[in-house]
């Protein structure tokens, strides 16, 4: 048969994509089953890494199920609609925050000094493709305790640098509540201040679509659990009332 | 097995030949995943078994490429190497492949591996062109090892991860240099590791 022949190329090229792409689809399902499980180690390594417990690999589980002694669903009025094991840990940000009416996740953690932390995930986009994390909240409802930032694929040295300790430590303190109201935290220029007078947290430099990015991914994901929030704070003041 | 030319075909590309301190092919990723010694040598591994297998893969259809269409022939075989190892990496060493994330992607473009199969794998035998990949895996293998190894070391005063420079020495002033982290200082060693090379290589010396 003649090489050069259109016909010849033409099934050529046909022939070899058909048994490559049957191949790779078949590798995948193979691998599939264990690549799942290195994610959703990795989740709950980010989740353990927001209320500031750094987890070894193999004490993972054990370490997710003695700090994580709840989860649940909250809806956007603050009330828990569902309180299944593993419902909140399975839900998938990235399709859900897409969702008309979002579920809202809530981790409660308990820490071994006894104090009470909810850890709530947040997702939203960098520059260039999505940025997700974990913010833990004391129980005052108000201030971080921790954050833990991940992307899939920031530039290395510049946006990739959220995920670093001395982008996230910056936030610990940091209310996102003041006054009773909502305020979110702001990531602005270095030696910049927030104009609305919510707290703020420096930007990367060289990076602010991703710095941006941030700051809107809090603002957007944050504000929907301003009733629950409101709720645990209300909680606590009677408790500390009925105390004294 | 080795005969006279397959040794030169296994061992020149590690000083002689090598592709990146005397053909300056595969700069790109040199300067991108030598920061630490573990993603560099992970990267150097998955070139090496992309870089081998590609070669005899492509050796082996040799006669029954198009002429025409001989470079997407060839991009399809890297392509398809190239997201097993990524698969691979993601279940078996996930953090590693966080880490490399878009480079192990982009191996697809390494010059490298284009120009090895072009000017080898195409014109001759599987167990030639094995050697071939293998040889010049490992001559961009080492290159990467020994940037990472100086850049983790006076970069980080670490080596795996572990730390080697005592904290004695930071007591008495000593500071990690955090250029070494950024891209510019790979290309500087690079550049330093090819003075070396050409200074103990006269014959490479142009005039």
């Amino acid at each position: 048969m003649n090489k050069n022949s259109n016909t010849y190329q033409i099934l050529y090229a046909a022939v070899m994509v058909l048994l490559v792409g049957t191949f790779l689809a078949f590798i995948y399902m193979i691998l599939k089953p264990k690549q799942d499980e290195n994610i959703a180690n990795d989740k709950r390594m980010q989740i353990l890494s927001a209320i500031n417990v750094n987890s070894e690999p193999e004490s993972l589980k054990d370490d997710f199920a003695r700090y994580i002694v709840a989860e649940y669903i909250v809806n956007e009025q603050g009330e828990i609609v569902d309180s299944a094991a593993n419902v909140a840990f399975s839900i998938d940000m990235k399709s859900n925050v897409k969702l008309q009416q979002r579920k809202l996740p809530v981790f409660m953690c308990r820490l071994d000094d006894g104090a009470v932390k909810y850890v709530l995930p947040v997702y939203g986009a960098g520059l260039w493709g999505p940025i997700w994390g974990y913010i833990s909240v004391d129980s005052d409802a108000a201030t971080i305790f921790g954050t833990s930032f991940s992307h899939e694929s920031e530039t290395p040295g510049l946006g990739a640098r959220i995920t670093e300790d001395l982008f996230q430590q910056q936030f610990i303190g940091k209310q996102i509540v003041k006054d009773g109201a909502f305020t979110s935290i702001e990531v602005v220029k270095r030696g910049q201040k927030s104009l609305s007078g919510a707290d703020y947290v420096d930007a990367i430099s060289g990076a602010t679509i991703t710095s941006r990015g941030v700051g809107a991914m809090l603002d957007d994901c944050l504000k929907y659990y301003e009733p629950f929030l409101k709720k645990i704070a209300d909680s606590n003041q009677t408790l500390t009332v009925e105390e004294n | 097995m080795l005969s006279k030319r397959n040794k030169e075909v296994l061992f020149n590309p590690l000083s002689k030949d090598n592709p990146v301190l005397v053909q300056i092919l595969g700069i790109c990723s040199t300067l991108a995943v030598t920061a630490n010694l573990e993603p560099a040598i992970v990267m150097g591994i998955s070139v090496i078994a992309v870089l081998a297998f590609s070669n005899v893969i492509i050796s082996l259809i040799r006669k029954t490429i198009p002429a025409s269409i001989r470079i997407i022939v060839q991009l399809v075989v890297v392509a398809t190497l190239v997201i097993m190892v990524q698969q691979f990496l993601i279940a078996y060493d996930y953090d590693v492949s966080k880490q490399l994330s878009v480079f192990i992607g982009l191996i697809i473009t390494n010059c490298i591996l284009m120009g090895r199969l072009e000017a080898f794998a195409l014109n001759n035998r599987p167990w030639e062109s094995f050697l071939d990949g293998i040889g010049n895996g490992l001559g961009y293998a080492a290159i990467l090892v020994i940037v990472a190894f100086f850049r983790e070391l006076l970069g980080s005063g670490t080596l795996f991860g572990f730390q080697v420079i005592p904290q004695f020495c930071y007591d008495h002033g000593y500071m990690n240099n955090g250029l070494m982290i950024l891209p510019p200082m790979a290309l500087i060693t690079v550049a330093c590791i090819i003075w070396v090379h050409r200074a103990r290589n006269k014959e490479l010396q142009e005039s």
